[in-house]
């Protein structure tokens, strides 16, 4: 409980509090006065609103498409349907600059809809809410789908038996016990596109401009901290009140259900009702999610004359223009190399979290739980800029130090790690830790022999969570990786913020082959997760 | 061996042992008996060390074990479902104490032999624990209890999940290997026969306190208040008023035993201790009749009171609806301790 606790306090709460104190207190004493005069003004207010419909929209649109997804994974039983799982999960642990960028190729400029019809949709909104429907799928197939496989279908059945019609018995029956997870679902889903950055940086240009890139811009480009504290003061509280009522939704969810194994209930389509539903459903997959990962792949190979190897090439050659001091190819490694070291630490401090959160019950242990999730809503951007306003002077003198960027990475990867393996945990029984110290196992031997063989396959999972946040993290990284080592992401954002034609190809390339990376991770990942381990991600 | 002094648990308000005391000796077997929530599970765990005392102390072989971790007191436990652990298979889960107490691999493989032999698995190391049936986890988990060699072994309803023949057979088998084993043992039941059957000696719980502690035969013929007859399956309990040898009660005038206590009390009359008396006015009439075997339970009326319940051999039992008169064996009356205590009734 302690390792966590304090890895927060100094790499999350201090930060963080550090930039708002800079921001709001002006020779000792804090201007308070600040908040109304940088909410009144109408560019900022713009900010809130759009940040606010935006996300509505997106969970709204995302629920729309995804809900019927949901029913057909977990109600039909169909070939190649673990590598269907497995597609639509793609986008969720894919890097946020990336998932710009596959739509930037497909709905951008040159992008592939330009070139056919010519309808570019870079600079509207519908970019951005294409875009997170795209990422968000997976949260809502998996959460509620997976609940929705489980539920036994003979409730529904009593109630037509009992004298209810089809739809009326899916309303009475399975719609309130699928409910919890829905708003679960669209919960996880508003506080992820709220705080869309790289999406909304790549896709809405200078038009659109959500809170999180608002931070970025007042605090980089104007240099108007006041304003950014006021943003991220704004964005904690908001997100604060939406975990706060995520907590209680999740914990009515766990009220007791009949629950079933997943392949009793799976049947395989019947009717054309059913056919065509499911014909839709592999439709929005291939255009939503396919299309734009095809994109990406085939801009990475098109070059001015005709496909070829030649962005992949450029990758290993020092950049002319000398924004970038090593080979791009060079960034690969140093992405692994971040996200494995940033992987262990979440490991380490999720892990304790977990096993603390596991033994302990009350509101104080609640009140952590629900903060362990709050740097996945909180400005990556103030969290990386505020690394390096308090980590530069003794004793936490880190700033050349490369393990601020996973340190930084870590702090998003933790939440993960501790959502997959609570459940897992809090299902060990109690008694079989009592028996190993009957037996003469002192506690950390205990957990070392009972704990870790159960949940060594969640703890694998969670790893490779985390490992996929931490290659794909954004934010804060654009803040605190050292210019001679930046790292993929990074790299591909300011290839993009360039013009010309190798930039942007080059750009394809690199996101490709990040791609790859966590597609091979993400299916490793599939064929260890098992139904027991499937927890809300 | 064991000693509890003045052990006090309290869970908020309720008292789950309230200021119990309780010796066991030297390879002695000891049976707490008592309904569920009478506390005797606490009782264990509060041995064990996975329940801390609000009050008193527990020591073994004279030693306050007050601040002694669960896992260096040395004592076994087996759990009423077992807790077996599923991923290893029976030889890992036996040899799991062996192991903690650093015993060397060839150690732990004789060992794991040895009690498997014991418990009558002979070569079953390899099996998994989720293939068991419900009798052989239960030998799975004495061979794991029994494996480090505890000072002191504690059951937690050992039997209470199985069937009726498997539970009668194995507490036989139980009580044969400990008493060749010499094991001190602490064991907690609800089931009265699995409890006498076991035991060296009964102790009966109460809300959290011993309501009697004696040998099988002690308690089972004189149980010490209406509470605990009834708890061993005795209804026939009625208020009474003794004066020297004999009890006027509902069922009328009652012989008891000399030395009885005297005044208002409360009297129960064993089933068996009920004969059909050859003269006498016929004022009991047979209200039901129901077929144990080779014996008859009746359920006899008086003209004016409660029921009493009887017991005839099948050739003697009357016919229901009939008249009859009755008479009591001395030998199958108690007079209760507690006086006119009817808030004893469960």
């Amino acid at each position: 409980m302690v390792v966590p606790v304090a890895f927060f306090a100094l790499f999350f709460a201090w930060p963080v509090v550090s930039i708002v104190e800079r921001g709001l207190r002006v020779d000792g004493v804090w201007q308070f006065g600040r908040f109304g005069e940088a909410l009144s003004r109408p560019e900022i207010l713009d900010v809130l609103w759009f940040t606010l419909w935006q996300a509505l929209a997106s969970t709204g649109l995302t629920l729309l498409i995804a809900l019927p997804g949901a029913y057909v994974f977990a109600r039909f039983d169909f070939r190649g349907k673990g590598l269907l799982r497995a597609v639509v999960t793609v986008p969720f642990v894919m890097p946020t600059v990336m998932v710009g960028t596959a739509f930037l190729a497909l709905v951008g400029r040159g992008g592939l809809l330009d070139e056919l019809w010519g309808v570019r949709l870079d600079t509207t909104v519908w970019a951005i809410l294409i875009a997170h429907v795209f990422f968000n799928y997976a949260v809502v197939v998996r959460t509620v789908g997976g609940l929705w496989a489980q539920l036994d279908p003979r409730q529904e059945e009593a109630a037509r038996v009992l004298g209810a019609a089809r739809w009326r018995a899916w309303r009475t029956v399975t719609l309130p016990a699928l409910a919890p997870s829905v708003a679960a679902a669209a919960l996880m889903v508003f506080l992820f596109t709220a705080s869309s950055f790289a999406v909304v940086q790549i896709l809405g240009g200078s038009t659109y401009s959500t809170l999180e890139t608002e931070i970025y811009r007042q605090t980089v480009v104007r240099f108007d901290l006041t304003t950014a504290a006021v943003l991220t003061m704004v964005q904690f509280v908001a997100v604060g009140a939406v975990l706060a009522v995520h907590a209680r939704t999740v914990r009515r969810r766990e009220s007791a259900l009949r629950m079933v194994a997943p392949e009793e209930t799976a049947r395989r389509p019947r009717g054309i009702g059913q056919w065509a539903l499911f014909a839709a459903v592999l439709l929005s997959v291939a255009l939503l999610i396919v299309l734009p990962l095809g994109v990406l792949v085939e801009r990475s190979f098109a070059t001015s004359q005709g496909y070829g190897l030649d962005y992949y090439r450029a990758l290993q050659t020092t950049d002319p223009s000398g924004t970038f001091l090593v080979p791009l190819l060079d960034t690969i490694g140093n992405s692994l190399r971040y996200a494995v070291v940033a992987t262990l630490i979440a490991l380490v401090v999720g892990g304790l979290a977990a096993a603390a959160l596991t033994r302990r019950a009350g509101r104080l242990v609640r009140g952590f739980d629900g903060l362990l999730m709050l740097p996945l809503g909180v400005s990556a951007v103030t969290v990386g800029f505020g690394f390096l306003i308090t980590l530069d002077e003794p004793p936490f003198d880190l700033r050349a130090s490369w393990i601020l960027v996973p340190l930084a990475q870590a702090l998003v990867g933790v939440p993960f790690v501790v959502r997959t393996m609570l459940p897992v945990l809090r299902a060990v029984d109690e008694r079989l830790r009592e028996a190993a110290a009957v037996l003469g196992a002192s506690p950390w031997r205990a957990w070392r022999e009972v704990d870790l063989p159960l949940v060594r396959r969640a703890l694998l999972v969670a790893a490779g969570f985390a490992f996929a946040v931490s290659l794909g993290e954004f934010g804060a990284t654009v803040f605190i990786a050292r210019p001679d080592s930046p790292t993929l992401t990074v790299a591909v954002a300011r290839l993009l913020g360039r013009p010309g034609e190798l930039n942007y190809g080059q750009a394809m390339a690199l996101s490709t082959i990040l791609m790859v990376v966590c597609a091979v991770s993400l299916l490793l990942l599939e064929r260890l997760r098992t139904d027991r381990t499937s927890g809300e991600f | 061996m064991l000693s509890i002094e003045d052990a006090t648990v309290r869970f908020g308000e309720r008292a789950a042992l309230d200021a119990v005391d309780l010796e066991v000796a030297e390879h002695e077997i000891v049976c707490v008996l008592g309904p569920s929530g009478s506390g005797k599970s606490t009782l264990l765990r509060a041995v064990a060390g996975l329940q801390a005392l609000d009050g008193g102390r527990v020591l073994l072989a004279g030693a306050d074990q007050a601040g002694v971790p669960v896992h260096r007191r040395g004592v076994g436990l087996m759990f009423q479902d077992h807790q077996l652990f599923p991923q290893r298979d029976v030889g890992g889960n036996i040899a799991f104490g062996p192991r903690m107490r650093g015993a060397g691999k060839a150690e732990q493989a004789e060992r794991v032999r040895d009690l498997l032999e014991l418990v009558g698995l002979p070569g079953a190391e390899r099996r998994s624990v989720s293939a068991l049936s419900g009798g052989e986890q239960q030998r799975v988990a004495l061979a794991r209890a029994l494996a480090p060699r505890p000072r002191l072994l504690m059951l937690d309803e050992p039997l209470g999940q199985l069937d009726r023949g498997l539970r009668e057979r194995l507490v036989v088998e139980l009580r044969q290997l400990f008493g060749r084993l010499g094991t001190t043992v602490l064991a907690v039941t609800h089931d009265q026969g699995e409890a006498f059957a076991l035991a060296d000696r009964v102790v009966v719980m109460r809300d959290g306190r011993i309501a009697q502690s004696g040998a099988p035969v002690e308690v089972w013929s004189r149980p010490a208040s209406e509470f605990v007859a009834r708890f061993l399956g005795f209804d026939n309990v009625v208020a009474a008023r003794v004066s020297g040898s004999v009890a006027e009660t509902a069922w009328g005038r009652i012989p008891v035993p000399e030395g009885s206590q005297q005044g208002e009390r409360r009297l129960l009359v064993r089933p068996g201790g009920v004969r059909l008396a050859g003269e006498g006015p016929r004022d009991w009439t047979v209200e039901s009749r129901t077929f144990r075997g080779d014996r008859v339970a009746v359920r006899l009326r008086p003209a004016d009171g409660p029921a009493l319940e009887a017991e005839f051999p099948l050739s003697l039992a009357p016919a229901e609806g009939a008249g009859v008169a009755v008479e009591f064996r001395v030998e199958d009356v108690v007079v209760l301790a507690g006086a006119g205590d009817t808030s004893a009734a469960p």
